[in-house]
């Protein structure tokens, strides 16, 4: 056996995915004080995940964080491998034997489905496509988004169900000068949505809305936040949540909410009607969808524990589009297993777990893939470092009596099958076009939605 | 508009807060917590890490803590970046309970 993490003996590490909790990894890595070289590979040419493609072009800021991702991409031991699919190009198989170890950062690219009657009619659609779509994100480039009708309903009260209302919500001037796609620019300036329902299945207290994404719709250029004061009264468990000392974000929610009884619409022509404690029951429609049945719920359990039951009454509301946003899971990827249920790869404090909960040697995981599709940016730092600990303290076991070559053992596998992998190198040369392209629009950067166009700036 | 540390830190420093910064925006003395506003993104992702509620988006502070706007912009760059979690202060826990939390 030799010592692993040394000058002549680097721990070689495979990261596959390049979002939040993947750099974060490579970073805890990079800054161990070993030797480690990791090989980051990504299924697109542009790395970033959904720092890139989730973030709404309407938050810049948030976007910021890249610039520590590049300064990660920079340090000695990193290395991108663009434009490559594991389990396609190269199977994890492979990995394991370039490899000491692999984390797998590759998040929750499925949508859970409502499984309700309808839901697959033409006009209902995921939040990950359309967010996708007005991201620039390649896979989502051709989906048509029908916003000829006047009212469209979000299931959902998260982030994400936050960010597509708000932007049906905005004016093309609140967008124009951001990064959004310009496809999904053109089809939102001809829209003519007037009611944006944002429906949620339990009360006003335990919406997961964070207080600076509602405070948002107080202040759209074209559009005024709703709710019925009706909608704001309080069961004694809800009000037992709202009181405790360490529930301050529910507070603040609340009193926003309230605000939003009192809004008058001032010539706004749109409206973003938040509706509680109701669950979808049907999608109705012939050929698309025309209407839903939403079921009126009500609370039941301990305060902290509330869980939303159908109270057998329901409402139909007309409405030309909906969207599902009820979380995300991840999908199975072949060599690994995978927990069907919460839609991510089983494991314990990210050392990938068999079905008696056995660490498998070799095999670790962060972000969503890791824990579900919970938190935001910064809480990926936290998960990948947790998992770049465990890494570490395995490093023992993780030797091996053959030297295990790295990015040298992968080149000749994909070279093989003709896949044309990119470096990050490779990767500021599109990233400085699309910068170029950008400017003629007054844009920060107009997003290439196509593999094959990312490819020919390379020549 | 930046996100703000306030006095709830001082003689706490749990640094909570620190773990889950995606941009190590967060600077330290012997006392307490500061977030460069320079470096900050307004991710919003710490506020609810703070065991004391320390931290506050700029634009909801108290009236009588909005002096710690221009304390966390002064200090900040002039002290080391706290890149990853500490040891809380001896006194953090008394602290915590004194403050009710």
């Amino acid at each position: 056996m030799t010592q692993l993490g040394t000058e002549t003996h680097p721990l070689q590490v495979a990261v596959i995915g390049s979002g939040p909790s993947g750099f974060y990894a490579a970073e805890a890595l990079l800054k161990s004080g070993k030797s480690v070289r990791v090989d980051m590979l990504e299924r697109l040419p542009n790395p970033y995940g959904l720092v890139r493609s989730g973030v709404a072009p309407d938050h810049p800021k948030l976007k910021q964080a890249i610039q520590v991702y590049e300064k990660i991409a920079q340090t000695p031991g990193f290395n991108f491998i663009g434009n490559v699919t594991v389990g396609r190009d190269i199977t994890v198989e492979d990995l394991r034997r370039t490899h000491h170890a692999l984390i797998f950062t590759c998040g929750a690219e499925s949508d859970r489905r409502l499984g309700i009657p309808g839901e697959d009619l033409p006009g209902s659609y995921t939040a990950t496509e359309f967010v996708g779509w007005y991201n620039g994100h390649v896979d989502y480039r051709d989906r048509v988004f029908d916003l000829s009708h006047e009212t469209a309903v979000i299931i959902g009260q998260g982030n994400v169900a936050a960010d597509v209302a708000r932007i049906l919500a905005k004016d093309i001037d609140e967008l124009k000068d951001t990064d959004i796609a310009t496809h999904a620019l053109d089809a939102l300036a001809k829209s003519r949505i007037r009611n944006i329902y944002i429906v949620g299945r339990r009360g006003p207290v335990q919406a997961k809305f964070t207080s600076k994404e509602l405070k948002e719709f107080g202040h759209l250029n074209n559009c005024v936040p709703f709710i019925d004061p009706k909608e704001l009264a309080l069961n004694p468990e809800s009000e037992t949540e709202l009181a405790d000392i360490n529930n301050p974000g529910s507070q603040k929610n609340l009193e926003l909410f309230q605000q939003f009884t009192e809004t008058s619409a001032s010539g706004k022509q749109r409206r973003c009607i938040f509706t509680f404690l109701k669950s979808p029951v049907e999608i109705r429609g012939s050929g698309k969808v025309e209407s839903i049945v939403l079921e009126n719920n009500r609370l039941s359990g301990a305060a902290f524990k509330q869980s939303a039951r159908g109270a057998g009454t329901s409402l139909e509301i007309p409405a030309g589009i909906i969207f599902r946003s009820i979380g995300y899971k991840g999908r199975p990827l072949p060599g690994l297993p995978f927990d069907a249920d919460r839609g991510i790869f089983p494991n314990t404090l990210g050392r990938i777990t068999d079905q008696n909960d056995n660490p498998i040697p070799q095999l670790y995981t962060a972000g969503w893939i890791k824990r579900g599709p919970s938190g935001i940016i910064g809480t990926n730092r936290a998960c990948g470092v947790e998992t770049a600990d465990s890494l570490l303290n395995d490093i023992d076991l993780l030797a091996t009596n053959d030297r295990k070559p790295g990015a040298e053992g992968i080149y000749p596998i994909l070279n093989a099958k003709k896949v044309r992998h990119i470096d990050f190198k490779a990767w500021k040369k599109i990233d400085q076009h699309e910068i170029e392209l950008g400017k003629t629009k007054g844009k920060p950067r107009e997003k290439m939605t196509s593999i094959a166009e990312m490819l020919k700036v390379l020549g | 508009m930046a996100t703000v540390v306030t006095e709830n830190c001082n003689g706490c420093r749990f640094t909570d807060c620190v773990a889950v910064c995606p941009v190590e925006c967060f600077h330290f003395d012997d006392n307490m917590v500061y977030i460069d506003p320079d470096v900050c993104i307004d991710c919003s992702a710490c506020i609810p890490e703070c065991p004391v509620q320390a931290i506050y988006e700029e634009d909801d502070l108290p009236e009588e803590l909005k002096t710690w706007v221009a304390i966390n912009a002064e200090r900040a760059p002039t002290l080391p970046v706290c890149g990853e979690p500490m040891e809380p202060l001896p006194t953090a826990e008394d602290r915590k309970a004194a403050l009710g939390f």
